[in-house]
């Protein structure tokens, strides 16, 4: 009887200390928990709320005149809502849009191609180069690249604008002529080249930055070693210097696929989407259109959520994919104590 | 493989890292490296493997000049003081490393791995990670991936300082037998004048990039040309007293300051002999303790007395604030504040000039 009242005083015991722990570990996660559910879960809960209405610049009304008060409103002249759940209806319209499939290979052209050219791998020659060379060059360098990711996005994509435009205005014209070319409207001709590369350009700034912290941190015995071992620069990258950034690697690949998907300033501003129909429209650049900035001047703001919702269920879904193949539980390993 | 060093010098802007060195290294010596932090030591090291290259001066192997030779054709092992174990590689791969850049084939590869990996002891932990492996495990593995490849020349960069005491005397033993097996010609960097001693056929003194001495541990113990070299060389340090005089008086030469007055045999006395204040030298194995008073000790006060175990190292103070050092037995009990009478034995006494700082003997 004594040792069940024991028994049972120890469990009441051990049940009050692992409520404190656990009060203390959330007491630690709370302010993550307050951000991330202020900007990522509330937003998301709005937009599925939003994309499962017909919310449009039509439907649209004053939010006092429900119920009882829109017989009242109306007689005042006042603009009424009329906006209903309409079920999955939105996602029906989007899935069966004849331009969907153009739209979704443009998101994935656009977002793996500037991110395999220029966010991870033009980063990681501007990297290896800045860091193979005198310390002090290479910092300046990399302090120049930086620059155009303060620059406003409007004065930056004016530039793009300006440098390829149609003669005799074009800057890129301006020099290709005497060369024999001729005069082009480049963005025109080339509408993708120039988005990838006005996002890339910028877009690698960051990796670079990453990469050459990694690639810094690096000891140099690790170097010295391998040039005694025999390898030439080369194979010091390919063997040395690439799988010790591995996870800088992963993560700015993991990072700059879902900060891809989401951006749209600089297609927005440099082709709208053009030239022509969809030539450059991207996933988000179609919500925002849908949402925010129809040609008719109807905001569909309903259909428009609908576009950002499956967006979030792609960048989910790629974290997922990453998270799994690139094994980032890996990095929270439990450290392997050094025996003696 | 014949290594020489001539006038090499490597400046960066003002700063002198290594300031006209020359010396050889026959085929199959171990010589060493040996100064204190910052001395140029390791600057020599990594110009020898090709890493830095030289402002000046010549490196030669086997009388051919390597200066431009890059570092992977100059067929060099090195173990480094990290030992610089790839971490993303196995032990076997970190082995077989070297191997691999030459291309050689597959079966070869994991056979000279497993011979290396074999002699060295470390032959059950191929599947490892570095991570994985112990101090003196991670020792073995770079000393393996340095003898792999068959380099006619073994750089050492101080392998031996993270090592605790008792695996560093083990290690010590172990480098330095497989290198007499293997007959490479070693050059070994340290701080650590036992491990010089211990080691080394000859030994490269070095202090502020400068070449202080190159001789054999026994020349340099016996014979020390400078005060540097005698401070440095023996532990412990050898006891230096400045303001001393020697005279010749009825045909025998003392030693005399205010402290003490001492003989000194007359093949040593003569050649300093009215030469004014000099520095006297003397080891601590040199000064035992007098049975009694005979007119020839050195009386002093017992001031530190630090056991070491097998000796009790002693530290006494002398008139006018000298203190020496010397070893005595434990069973002595001998304790601070004791008045104690020593005798110095002079027949291994340094003299060394107070401004030169050379020998007055072998200068």
């Amino acid at each position: 009887m004594e040792a069940v009242v024991q028994e049972q005083a120890m469990e009441m015991v051990a049940r009050r200390r692992s409520w404190r722990v656990s009060l203390e570990a959330f007491s630690f996660m709370s302010p993550a928990m307050v951000l991330v559910t202020l900007f990522f879960f509330i937003p998301v809960v709005l937009l599925l709320w939003i994309s499962l209405t017909n919310l449009s610049s039509n439907t649209f009304g004053n939010p006092l005149c429900v119920g009882g008060m829109r017989d009242f409103c109306e007689s005042l002249g006042i603009r009424v809502g009329r906006v209903e759940f309409v079920g999955v209806s939105n996602y029906r319209r989007l899935f069966a849009d004849r331009f969907f499939p153009k739209i979704l290979g443009n998101t994935l052209f656009y977002v793996f191609t500037t991110l395999i050219f220029f966010n991870v791998g033009l980063a990681l020659i501007l990297a290896l180069l800045t860091t193979h060379i005198e310390r002090r060059t290479g910092f300046l360098f990399r302090a120049i690249w930086l620059l155009p990711r303060i620059t406003p996005s409007v004065i930056y994509i004016m530039m793009w604008k300006r440098i390829s435009a149609d003669a005799p205005y074009g800057i890129l014209n301006q020099f290709l002529v005497p060369l024999g070319f001729e005069p082009k409207a480049w963005l025109k001709e080339a509408p993708w080249l120039f988005v990838i590369i006005t996002n890339g350009f910028v877009g690698a700034s960051f990796g670079m930055l990453i990469f050459s912290s990694a690639i810094e941190s690096i000891p140099r015995d690790y170097i010295m070693a391998a040039k005694v071992d025999g390898a030439s620069t080369l194979q010091i990258i390919r063997t040395i210097i690439i799988p010790l950034i591995k996870w800088p690697l992963l993560f700015v690949t993991t990072y700059q696929t879902l900060s891809l998907l989401a951006s749209f300033e600089y297609i927005l501003l440099l082709t709208n989407g053009g030239p022509g129909l969809y030539r450059t429209e991207v996933w988000s650049l179609t919500a925002y259109h849908r949402a925010l900035q129809t040609y008719f001047g109807n905001n569909q703001w309903g259909y428009g959520a609908a576009w950002g919702f499956v967006l979030v269920v792609i960048g989910i879904i790629f974290s997922l994919i990453y998270l799994r193949v690139f094994r980032f539980d890996e990095l929270v390993q439990e450290p392997k104590i050094d025996a003696l | 493989m014949r290594v020489e060093l001539r006038n090499l010098s490597k400046r960066w802007g003002n700063v002198v890292g290594v300031d006209n060195i020359s010396l050889e290294v026959k085929d199959g010596e171990f010589v060493a490296f040996l100064g204190p932090s910052g001395c140029g030591k390791t600057t020599t090291l990594l110009m020898i493997a090709g890493i830095y290259k030289p402002t000046s001066g010549e490196i030669l192997f086997d009388g051919r000049v390597v200066n431009h030779v890059p570092p992977k054709d100059r067929n060099i092992g090195m173990v480094f003081q990290s030992y610089a174990l790839y971490p993303h590689m196995t032990v076997f791969d970190n082995i077989a490393y070297p191997l691999k850049l030459q291309k050689l084939p597959k079966e070869e590869i994991r056979e000279r791995v497993q011979r290396v990996a074999d002699m060295m002891g470390i032959g059950h932990l191929l599947d490892r990670k570095p991570g994985q492996l112990s101090g003196g495990q991670q020792q073995r593995v770079a000393l393996g991936r340095a003898l792999v490849k068959n380099p006619k020349l073994l750089l050492f960069d101080e392998p031996l300082s993270n090592l605790d005491a008792r695996l560093r005397l083990t290690m010590r033993g172990e480098i330095k037998r497989r290198q007499m097996e293997l007959g490479i010609t070693s050059i070994y960097v340290t701080h650590d004048q036992v491990e010089a001693m211990t080691m080394a056929d000859r030994i490269a003194v070095i202090k502020d990039g400068k070449l202080q001495a190159y001789d054999t541990p026994e020349e340099l113990y016996e014979r020390p040309r400078t005060l540097f070299i005698a401070s440095f060389i023996g532990n412990p340090p050898m006891n230096l007293i400045r303001g001393v005089e020697v005279v010749r008086e009825n045909g025998t030469y003392w030693t005399q300051c205010p402290a003490f007055r001492v003989p000194v045999p007359p093949e040593r006395g003569e050649k300093v002999a009215g030469q004014g204040e000099i520095i006297m030298g003397i080891r601590p194995e040199d000064i035992t303790l007098a049975a009694e008073e005979d007119g020839q000790g050195v009386v002093g006060e017992v001031y530190v007395v630090e056991p070491l175990g097998r000796d009790d190292l002693i530290s006494v103070q002398l008139l006018g604030d000298v203190y020496v050092h010397f070893l005595a037995d434990p069973h002595l009990k001998l304790r601070p504040g004791m008045k104690i009478t020593m005798h110095f034995d002079t027949s291994k006494v340094q003299f060394f000039d107070p401004e030169s700082e050379r020998s007055l003997l072998w200068g």
